[in-house]
């Protein structure tokens, strides 16, 4: 019974042992002794800008981890609501019936302007493309079946559009970003507006689903001949082509720092005061025409004092300082009315 | 003396106790499981009924839920791994008990086995980046431009796909339709073998038509088992089936598996009767592995009489 | 037509082969001290690592240890030894049911009585999640290994005078130890790799996880988050972790095969 290998064994077991514990307790030499972590949820539209705050903000308060996880807008208002993380995050507000399910009130706070892009992938196909909403929206019904269809060649006369399928590519999570961009097809489109609707979760009539921003921008990467949406920034930093969209006033405009403030503009002024409004399809020459706002979900009532400071120093950090940060990933800043309107509302976080 | 005697007894019961209590934990465990299954689906169970398996419509908007193209997807990329691992696994296991010499066959099995051990996220990280790109560039045009007759293979090739979840779904099944089907054919007894060796047939005869029919139904039973593997499968299938719930004629076009709509949209299911309609679809697989797994353990348990992978 | 067979044999090992060679190709350029001990970056900045997930991995195969190992080695004692007919055989099969439970299943069992209730994902749920999932597979080996012992073994050290209980504790499960601890340690290197129950139950985490009440990335899960990823970087990083992980999983089962050689039927 004295097996060879017992002692091995034995000493194997110990030094497994010994490596599982170190490791475990590695992080907590790691750590200072009183961290907080506060844990949010949700859009990946903003998740560049809100993974660099998080970051930035530890650098400052390094006892203070704020640990935000893109798992789409439909999850950050699940998971708010259910209270299983602090705050939530999303660039489609939550609608009425949402809010009543709410058992503590739960306010929308604006943190940047974003745009969503038809981002595409062509081989061959080097020039910008112009893209009119019934284009769009022919395309995601799966109307407009081949990139070589007369209405895309109208709007493109001087591109090579090839005779191939076009490959769509939409969001297989609930998603802030497809509720943008379907808030918009919905506005431009009335067959979009019965057939399938608006939220951060559609029906959709064809396509390939790829999980989060991040999902569909691979998927769009790397599927030949494909077509997407997703949030500016994803495009502008993996080099990805992107085209412009026709807004109400009849021009071809690129989502940029100007074209979304443009869409903005309007709205600053008539802000609602619980900040929920879509300013898609917004009026103006050089508005583009799928731009949004985007929310963090903080509930009115934090029992935890020490969340609760932490969540509203945040808050108003985000507001002065952190609004710097933006424009270098390309999302556009808050308007100074909506700005000094989210100063106040703070005080409503208890 | 009689007092040490009832001290000993007493340990025994003791001990007996202890381990009956953890056993009973399991029960206890698998109870509530199967509780918060039932109850967590209940929504959608008293909505829609049996409708909730026969309706092809997944729409969180309009709230109306249907399991068909989720099992239509899991289903079909499971037959689909059978189809091609089966011969793959079978082939591969009659080679390993019937030509192999023993100590190539055991180190082989061996290798085989370790196959098993590859956690599911990393065959879809390869499959991404390997299987997907081969599918989009050169099998489906082949299979479209030589089959393209049959609605099977016609449509555009996205890459991924049912077809590609199928192929990744068949690797992982193979290590257990070659481990436990080498072991059945193993089991065949001696006397069979060389009674037909002595009648005169070839060997590569004496294991098709008998050693391989007389462990028959290990076989069936090790085919069954990889079915209920391939059912449960969720992130490779996840990453390279394309996520569409549509139910669709073509092996090229995206689909959607139960495991793989739940890891996408249970953390942001909105709304309970969503959660619900989630819920419900687990169990429907839960149930459906079940029923496999029983089948498979009765046809195992029939050939090597109890031991089991 | 053995040919043919000999093919489909040295097909289903190449595979194997494949995956670790293209592991190791993709995967090793990218393994530095960084890797291992560095917090990830923010989106779309190069650099960062794994190691607040390799840590996390830890800690969740830790927790699921102390969960799996006592109900499944006990449950197994009680089957192997204890039990009787009616009582083993449902436990039997109610361990049989659990162990086929699909992991995406079992995630949404640990997000219903863990997450829900305690209003938080943490490491601890995932822990839970996959502890039960070690459960089945370690009172299979367990009981399997007692069940190999000799009875010859049993009945000396009762003839000698122990009771069952003394006989079992200082005999019977001493006898078996190798062959049981290479089952515990098959089950650790199973649930290392699980991902989806960890979907919504660990959660995720960009900073080192400081409670077992918080989240905690674990190593599949980034694989995960960073293969589906469009960007470079992450798919380098994804590579990386691959390797790690893979390794970690076929040295334990690498080692369990040499610790107590295979027995199958009828050689």
């Amino acid at each position: 019974m004295n097996a060879p290998g017992g002692v091995w064994m034995r000493r194997m077991i110990a030094s497994l042992l010994v490596v599982l514990f170190s490791a475990a307790s590695l992080n907590f030499v790691a750590l200072a002794a009183d961290t907080l972590t506060v844990t949010g949820a949700g859009a990946t539209f903003p998740y560049p800008i809100y993974s660099k705050w998080f970051n930035e903000y530890h650098k400052l308060h390094p006892e203070i981890q704020i640990n935000y996880q893109s798992i789409g807008s439909g999850g950050g208002i699940r998971q708010v609501l259910e209270g299983t993380v602090d705050f939530g995050a999303t660039d489609g507000p939550m609608t009425d019936e949402q809010l009543q399910q709410a058992k503590t009130k739960i306010l929308h706070f604006p943190t940047v302007l974003g745009a969503d892009v038809p981002t595409y992938n062509i081989p061959g196909v080097t020039q910008e493309l112009n893209f009119t909403p019934e284009a769009l929206a022919g395309i995601f019904l799966g109307k407009i079946t081949k990139w070589s269809d007369p209405e895309l060649k109208k709007a493109n006369p001087n591109v090579n559009l090839p005779d191939k399928n076009i490959i769509v590519v939409h969001r297989s999570d609930g998603s802030g970003t497809t509720y943008v961009w379907v808030d918009y097809l919905a506005k431009v489109s009335p067959e979009w507006k019965t057939k399938v609707g608006v939220n951060t979760s559609v029906n959709w009539p064809v396509g390939l689903g790829g999980k989060g921003n991040e999902g569909v921008a691979g998927l769009v990467k790397q599927t030949p001949n494909s077509l997407g949406y997703v949030e500016l920034v994803y495009a502008v930093q993996n080099k990805m082509a992107y085209g412009r969209v026709r807004n109400s006033a009849g021009a071809f405009v690129k989502a940029d720092l100007a074209s979304v403030t443009a869409a903005a503009s309007g709205a600053a002024k008539q802000m609602p005061a619980d900040f929920r409004v879509s300013i898609t399809n917004a009026a103006g020459k050089d508005a583009y025409p799928i731009s949004s706002f985007t929310w963090l979900l903080v509930p009115s009532k934090i029992t935890d004092p020490a969340k609760k400071k932490a969540i509203k120093d945040f808050l108003q950090w985000m507001l002065a300082d952190g609004q710097n940060m933006v424009e270098a990933l390309s999302y556009a800043r808050l308007p100074k009315e909506v700005v000094a309107m989210e100063q106040k509302a703070l005080a409503q976080v208890q | 003396m009689q007092k040490f005697a009832r001290r000993l007894k007493q340990g025994d019961e003791v001990a007996y106790l202890i381990t009956f209590i953890f056993a009973a934990s399991i029960i206890v465990i698998t109870a509530l499981l199967v509780y918060e299954l039932y109850t967590g689906s209940a929504l959608t169970r008293e909505r829609f009924g049996l409708r909730f398996l026969t309706s092809s419509t997944w729409d969180p908007v309009a709230l109306d839920f249907g399991a068909l193209p989720f099992v239509y997807g899991t289903v079909v990329t499971s037959i689909l791994a059978l189809l091609i691992g089966v011969p793959l696994g079978v082939g591969a296991a009659i080679f390993l008990s019937e030509l192999a010499p023993p100590r190539i066959s055991d180190g082989l099995a061996f290798l085989i086995e370790l196959l098993a051990a590859v956690p599911s996220v990393i065959y879809g990280l390869l499959a991404i980046f390997t299987l997907v790109p081969l599918m989009r560039e050169y099998i489906m045009p082949f299979l479209e431009s030589t089959l393209g007759f049959i609605p099977l293979f016609q449509g555009p090739a996205y890459g991924v796909g049912m077809l590609t979840a199928g192929v990744i779904l068949a690797i992982m099944i193979l290590p257990f339709l070659i481990s436990i089907s080498r072991e059945v054919l193993l089991a065949v007894p001696r006397e069979q073998r060389e009674a037909a060796l002595a009648l005169g047939a070839t060997r590569w005869e004496m294991a098709w038509h008998v050693a391989v029919p007389y462990a028959r139904a290990g076989i069936f039973g090790s085919i069954f088992l990889a079915l209920a593997r391939a059912l449960g499968e969720t992130m490779a299938v996840t990453m390279v089936i394309g996520n569409d719930p549509k139910i669709n004629a073509s092996l090229f076009a995206p689909s959607y598996s139960i495991a793989a709509v739940i890891a996408n949209e249970f953390s942001e299911a909105t709304g309970n009767l969503y959660i619900s309609a989630l819920i419900e679809l687990g169990l429907v697989l839960f149930g459906i592995t079940i029923i496999v797994n029983a089948i498979a353990r009765l046809l195992i348990l029939a050939t090597t009489g109890g031991r089991t992978h | 037509m053995f040919t043919l067979t000999g093919v489909c044999a040295f097909v289903a090992v190449g595979v194997l082969f494949f995956i670790l060679g293209y592991l190791l190709w993709r995967g090793a350029g990218s393994l530095n001290l960084a890797f291992f001990t560095e917090l990830p970056k923010p989106v779309g900045e190069v650099g960062g690592g794994f190691g607040n997930a390799i840590v996390g991995s830890a800690k969740l195969l830790a927790l699921a240890s102390a969960i799996g190992i006592p109900i499944g080695f006990i449950g197994g004692v009680y089957l192997a030894e204890f039990g009787g007919k009616t009582p083993g055989f449902v436990v039997r099969y109610t361990t049989d049911l659990l162990n086929g439970v699909p992991s995406i299943v079992m995630g949404i069992f640990a997000y219903a009585i863990i997450v829900l209730p305690m209003k938080h994902f943490s490491t601890l749920a995932g822990g839970i999640a996959l502890g039960v999932m070690m459960v089945p597979i370690t009172v299979r080996s367990t009981e399997e290994f007692l069940r190999a012992v000799p009875q010859s073994l049993r009945e000396g050290a009762l003839a000698l005078g122990a009771s069952k209980w003394k006989a079992v504790t200082t005999v019977v499960i001493p006898a078996a130890m190798r062959g049981i601890i290479t089952g515990i340690m098959l089950g650790i290197a199973r649930v290392a790799g699980e991902t989806a129950p960890l979907l919504f139950t660990a959660f995720s985490n960009q900073f080192w996880n400081s409670s077992l009440r918080e989240p905690t990335a674990s190593l599949p899960v980034m694989i995960y988050t960073y293969a589906i990823s469009p960007y470079e970087d992450w798919h380098q990083q994804a590579w990386a972790g691959g390797l790690v992980l893979l390794s970690l999983v076929l040295i334990a089962n690498l080692t369990a095969r040499f610790v107590f050689p295979h027995k199958h039927a009828g050689s």
